[in-house]
């Protein structure tokens, strides 16, 4: 049976990871090999960078990061953060990244979609979406949840299908931060409404959270960041748990 | 041991190389049909499209070598099912060397399947030391029907040939190279064989 997916979330900004990382057993927490290495061996079923670089100079970096990556981890990971053609794509791609993920160049530019999944194919193209609940109507945002588009994310995440997204990767920017547990129920009518995986994102903060987020919200996988880093959910603890409860996982 | 990765243009052959390295094994990239004639093990690696892939093959003329090679030889995602009969994919006529139709998922499950999924009745050197039912790295929307050159089962949406085998070819459905340590494992029986 196809297990539900853990994912953390690394944020990088020139090439190193931030946000503090309370890991024991790490000699360098601010090096994403280590720590990736490190998420593998723990259970970690996939890895997500996110490159919060703000300068060119920052996202060349990047590269290099991808590269080490790929050299030294054995599980699949996924790369956003300034992604807008399909050269950055290739370069990623070829620097041995699994997947990329888009977010607010897609919103700009909605063919960029199409571009991707027809050149490199569904299977590596994530899209992103970032949506807050406005008076009952969720709306897709950007810049972290600091611009409203006009666009409705149910809307949304039905366009970029069609036009060949293989993941929706969806945070909730209400969520996002409080570790009051995910928006299940817009996960649950994402999952209704697309034929393609969903990862839940925002707001994972116990374990009972992510039992939710799979039976509940029917997410196909979920990604979470600070409980991971530091320490507050063992990956195999939750696994664990997850089994317990009769959740699909891989131990 | 020369190990070739068959580089035509397809998919992610980088990790592919740095999963053999991490075993001690330097892999070289080639699409030169001698250089690939004389190896005494060929990866056939591809992600993204059947037909343009297919293509590519063909572009290079090493639809006509594949199957005339005579060491093991181990086709991976799509290169596995560029190794069988036919892909509904684009409509694609494969290199035939498994005798088996490659279709794509209904729409009662998630397509494509995406994440770690179990492997089961292994029968081949390929999963020596690998246990029942476990798990590997998958991502596809197409797949092989059961059939007689089927070396491993996984289930989704029913049970479908994730691993196939004649003669000295090999395929996998799965990701060895992204698959962990048991992954590994499966690489290392590879360049055994």
């Amino acid at each position: 049976m196809l297990t539900k997916r853990i994912i953390p979330c690394l944020d990088i900004k020139n090439g190193r990871t931030v946000k503090g990382v309370n890991f024991v057993d790490l000699r360098d927490a601010g090096d994403p090999v280590e720590l990736a290495k490190q998420y593998a061996l723990k259970g970690a079923d996939e890895l997500v960078f996110l490159d919060i670089s703000a300068t060119l100079e920052g996202r060349k970096t990047m590269h290099d990061m991808v590269l080490k990556v790929a050299e030294h981890v054995n599980i699949p990971f996924t790369v956003g953060g300034g992604i807008s053609s399909i050269e950055d794509v290739d370069a990623l791609l070829k620097c041995g990244a699994d997947k990329i993920s888009i977010n607010s160049s897609a919103v700009k530019r909605p063919e960029l979609v199409n571009e991707l999944a027809n050149k490199f194919g569904s299977q590596c193209v994530v899209v992103a979406i970032d949506a807050k609940n406005v008076d009952g109507n969720w709306i897709v945002h950007l810049a972290g949840g600091t611009i409203p588009t006009k666009l409705n994310l149910f809307d949304w995440a039905k366009e970029v299908e069609q036009r060949g997204a293989g993941e929706i990767l969806f945070t909730s920017m209400d969520n996002d931060g409080t570790k009051d547990g995910f928006a299940n129920d817009a996960l649950a009518k994402l999952s209704q409404e697309l034929n393609i995986p969903i990862i839940a994102s925002g707001g994972a903060g116990t374990i009972q959270h992510f039992v939710d987020t799979f039976k509940k919200g029917k997410a196909d996988a979920a990604l979470a960041a600070s409980v991971f880093h530091f320490g507050e959910i063992p990956i195999s603890e939750l696994k664990e748990a997850l089994k317990e409860n009769n959740i699909a996982v891989r131990l | 041991m020369k190990l070739v990765i068959i580089n035509y243009g397809a998919g992610n052959i980088k990790s592919i190389q740095f999963a053999f390295k991490r075993l001690g094994v330097d892999a070289i990239l080639s699409n030169n049909p001698e250089e690939i004639k004389a190896a005494d093990k060929v990866i056939f690696p591809g992600v993204g499209e059947a037909n343009s892939a297919m293509q590519m093959l063909r572009a290079s003329g090493l639809d006509t070598l594949i199957p005339t090679l005579k060491q093991p030889v181990l086709g991976i995602c799509l290169g596995m099912q560029l190794m069988c009969k036919s892909s509904e994919e684009g409509n694609t006529k494969g290199l035939g060397i498994f005798n088996v139709a490659i279709k794509r998922f209904s729409n009662v499950v998630k397509v494509p399947q995406m994440g770690w999924n179990t492997i089961s009745d292994l029968k081949s050197p390929l999963f020596k030391n690998i246990e029942e039912d476990a798990f590997m790295y998958l991502v596809h929307s197409f797949y092989a029907e059961a059939c007689k050159e089927q070396i491993a089962t996984t289930n989704y949406e029913f049970d479908y040939a994730s691993a196939l085998q004649k003669d000295n070819f090999y395929g996998v459905q799965f990701h060895p190279e992204k698959s962990s340590v048991v992954g590994e494992q499966i690489l290392k029986n590879f360049l055994a064989i």
